[in-house]
Formats: C-alpha cells, sequence, structure tokens
C-alpha cells in the first residue's frame, strides 16, 4: 500500500505517502508539452519540476506579450465595444 | 458545462476548464473596457512611453485577477494572487498619496514575496531531491505556505488556467487585430 514517511522533519498533520506525490509528479507531467509527447516512466520528478518551472516562466512571458499587444490595441481600435459585444456573443 | 475544447478531462466539475474559460472570458472583456474608458483618449502615436507601460499593466493585472476569480477562492492560488493584487493596490495607492513620484517597479505576479525569507527546509523537497521545489514556490501565488503536494496540486491547476487564459487572450487580440 502507501508507505509513509513519519518524518519529524515534516510540517504537516499526516505524513505525506510516496504513491501521492508520484500521482501528482505524473499528473503535472501530462500538462507539460515537452514531456507529454514522450510519455515515458522514466522521466525524473526533479526534471519535471524543472520543466514546470520554466514553462510557467514561459507562460508569464506570453502573458506579457499578450497584455503588450491588447494595450496597444485598445489605444488604437475605435470599433472596440461592437467587437467586444460580438466576442462575447460569441462565447455563450 | 459542455464546451467544443478538447482541454483535459476535468476530474473535478466546479473547475472545469470550460466554464473557467468563458467565466475568464466574460470578465476579462469587461476589464479591457474599463480600461479603455479610463485611459486618455490618444488615438495619435503621442501617447507617451509612461501612459503605454501603465496602460499594459492594468491589462495583464486584469488579466491575472480575472483569471483567479473565474478560477474560484477555492484554489489556494486564485486566493493568493487576489490577495496579492489587492494589497499592492492598496500599497501603490498609498505611495501615490505621499509621493506624486510612481513606483515603476515590475510587478510580475510570482516574483513579490521576497519578504518571507524562510530558508527552513521542513519540506520533501530534500527528501526526494527535489531543489526545484523552491524555485517552483516562487512561480505559483502562494506557493511558499504550501506543503509539496499540495504544491503539485495548485501548480497543475494554476498551469491549466495559465494556458487558458493565454489561449483567450491571444484569441481576443487576434480578433481586435483584424
Amino acid at each position: 500500500m502507501s508507505s509513509r514517511r513519519s518524518r519529524s522533519r515534516q510540517s504537516g498533520s499526516s505524513g505525506i505517502s510516496d504513491d501521492q506525490i508520484i500521482d501528482l509528479v505524473s499528473k503535472l507531467q501530462q500538462l507539460l508539452p515537452e514531456i507529454r509527447n514522450r510519455r515515458s516512466d522514466t522521466v525524473s520528478a526533479a526534471k519535471v519540476l524543472q520543466e514546470t518551472c520554466n514553462y510557467i516562466r514561459s507562460l508569464h512571458r506570453e502573458v506579457d506579450d499578450l497584455s503588450e499587444r491588447l494595450s496597444e490595441l485598445l489605444a488604437n481600435s475605435d470599433s472596440a465595444q461592437a467587437a467586444v459585444i460580438r466576442n462575447l456573443l460569441m462565447q455563450q | 458545462m459542455f464546451c467544443g475544447f478538447q482541454m483535459k478531462n476535468p476530474q473535478r466539475s466546479p473547475t472545469n476548464p470550460g466554464s473557467v474559460r468563458s467565466r475568464f472570458t466574460q470578465v476579462f472583456l469587461q476589464s479591457l473596457l474599463r480600461i479603455r474608458k479610463h485611459s486618455p483618449a490618444s488615438s495619435s502615436s503621442s501617447s507617451s512611453l509612461g501612459e503605454f507601460l501603465k496602460r499594459c499593466h492594468r491589462v495583464k493585472v486584469a488579466a491575472y485577477v480575472s483569471m483567479a476569480r473565474a478560477a474560484g477562492t477555492r484554489r489556494a492560488w486564485s486566493r493568493a494572487m487576489l490577495w496579492r493584487v489587492r494589497h499592492d493596490a492598496h500599497r501603490h495607492r498609498l505611495l501615490q498619496g505621499r509621493c506624486s513620484r510612481s513606483s515603476s517597479r515590475e510587478r510580475s505576479p510570482g516574483k513579490k514575496k521576497r519578504r518571507t525569507k524562510k530558508k527552513k527546509k521542513r519540506r520533501d523537497d530534500q527528501e526526494h531531491g527535489f531543489g526545484n521545489a523552491e524555485k517552483l514556490q516562487k512561480l505559483v501565488p502562494g506557493g511558499e505556505a504550501m506543503d509539496f503536494s499540495c504544491l503539485l496540486d495548485e501548480t497543475a491547476h494554476y498551469i491549466k488556467c495559465l494556458v487558458t487564459q493565454v489561449k483567450v487572450m491571444r484569441s481576443i487580440a487576434d480578433f481586435y487585430s483584424l
């Protein structure tokens, strides 16, 4: 079953099982675009964490770029209102 | 609840990516309209760089806040994000009230928690050899208060929401550029 490591360093109320961590790490692995394509079990958890950090940073950068783009478009667009309403209707 | 988007199978219905996506879109679009109304009407290229940067920052914050709202307060990262933005806005207002100089620091989420310099490694990261867990904690809002398994769980949800946010922002930008 799940092996519990009750180390005294653990600050939480219960020891977190290894299986739980492995499950969570594999769940993360599924989200990462690079590792997902390989889908091998030999990807180490440390690599998953590293890729996760890189992925989050790249997503932040994309948000920054898109914010710039949107900010520019907001300033220049005249028919913004109609476009927004149209977009809202399309979403529903 | 069903949408045409092929995202990962949502295991929990309240955090269904479909509804998060539409909630985010609506809130974000409303924020954009508000920003547009409040920004100075200068359609020529004479708008100063300062105005551009301010608006840019507003758009970015609106995007993150809209996503945190759409994700709901059941998630630790969204709560932390909303708290941080509110806290930053309040502090910014105080600063502006005292001196006319506005702080032009970069306020990218995920890099703000410099006050807490706790280096106590009480977590599992050392047991499993995950030195990267610390980096991850700084990237995920509220990460530094989480234990390891919580961090992994929140990170997964945070990434899903970030991906949604990027997709929606990109489609809005494409739509406006037409």
